[in-house]
């Protein structure tokens, strides 16, 4: 017998956050999504320890300022992508507004670091997103362009297309033969 | 923590091949470290060793003598030990039927075989940019698949 899951990862990964620093007896806030304050002094040894426990949950403390403020673009990104509503406002100027850089800087970091560009993360976030909505949610190709403000299916279609090289429809059908196969052995 | 290289094997009996391959790596801008393997033998006892190390991609030629793409690609799927690797199949085939074949028994990228150098870089260099985003932003392995 087999169950598909589905997960919420601001949950587990909070809660995970949560057990294991309760664990190491540290006084912390979590501030948001990706950072937390420590609320006391905290010794190298036990950060030591902290950080070796959670790269096995494959959690990485970020020490570098540059990939701290590509990890804030890539949150913001999610959040851009995750929400229901269309933000009526153009992703460029959203990110420089809520972080307070030129949108070109942040263009330029990103691509350095990351070795892609804000507008191929934010279409490859978008598509994967609608990878997860057809395999998991079982939506439809009108339900999913909807929820992603996508101006058509067509529209879509053919995003998924140009970033995957196959068609949503093929997409769906090898996704459901591996599960097919996998269930039989 | 954070390897800043890509570990990619090569495996493919034609040398003109390997050479092409590990030279349009050397270009790119995401650094690489390449091993390569002659065929499908030789590529299975490197990985079965447990003390090998795991390439973050692994190219596959489908027609290698041996053991060929397909049965590495079984084979490997096999095994749990190797679920974080990203299997790219390269071949000369471009029949929808192959295509469809390879993804469904587990590989991530399909890749028909260019004839020049400037789009097998193009090409390399999408794959493993696309691969560093799985690996670095967290995103869902299973519905991985990319054909170019």
């Amino acid at each position: 017998m087999k169950a598909f899951l589905k997960f919420d990862f601001n949950v587990v990964t909070k809660k995970l956050l949560e057990e294991k620093l309760d664990g190491f007896g540290v006084k912390y806030n979590i501030v948001g999504f990706g950072e937390i304050e420590f609320l006391e002094e905290v010794k190298p040894e036990k950060m030591e320890e902290i950080t070796a426990l959670l790269n096995s949950y494959g959690i990485e403390i970020i020490e570098n300022q540059k990939s701290i403020l590509v990890q804030k673009i890539k949150d913001l990104i999610t959040e851009i992508v995750f929400q229901e509503n269309n933000l009526n406002v153009k992703s460029s100027v959203y990110l420089a507004e809520k972080l307070n850089h030129s949108y070109g800087y942040l263009s330029n970091l990103f691509s350095e670091v990351t070795y892609t560009s804000i507008e191929n993360y934010i279409i490859l976030q978008k598509i994967e997103l609608a990878k997860h909505l057809i395999v998991n949610e079982k939506l439809s190709l009108t339900e999913i362009a909807y929820k992603l403000n996508y101006s058509s299916v067509a529209h879509l279609s053919t995003q998924f297309k140009n970033t995957t090289g196959i068609t949503p429809s093929a997409f769906q059908r090898i996704i459901e033969q591996r599960r097919k196969i996998a269930n039989e052995k | 923590m954070n390897k800043e290289y890509i570990h990619i094997i090569l495996a493919d009996d034609d040398e003109d091949d390997r050479l092409f391959f590990t030279d349009a790596f050397k270009e790119l801008k995401i650094s690489t470290k390449v091993n390569t393997f002659n065929d499908g033998v030789e590529l299975m006892n490197y990985l079965n060793d447990p003390e090998a190390v795991l390439p973050n991609v692994l190219f596959l030629d489908l027609n290698m003598p041996k053991k060929n793409g397909i049965e590495c690609l079984h084979e490997i799927k096999s095994n749990e030990r190797f679920n974080d690797i990203a299997i790219a199949i390269y071949s000369t085939s471009s029949s929808e039927e192959d295509i469809e074949e390879t993804f469904v028994s587990g590989a991530n990228i399909y890749i028909k075989k260019p004839s020049d150098f400037t789009s097998l870089k193009k090409i390399l260099s999408d794959v493993v940019s696309i691969n560093w985003q799985y690996h670095t932003s967290g995103l869902n392995k299973d519905n991985f698949l990319l054909r170019l």
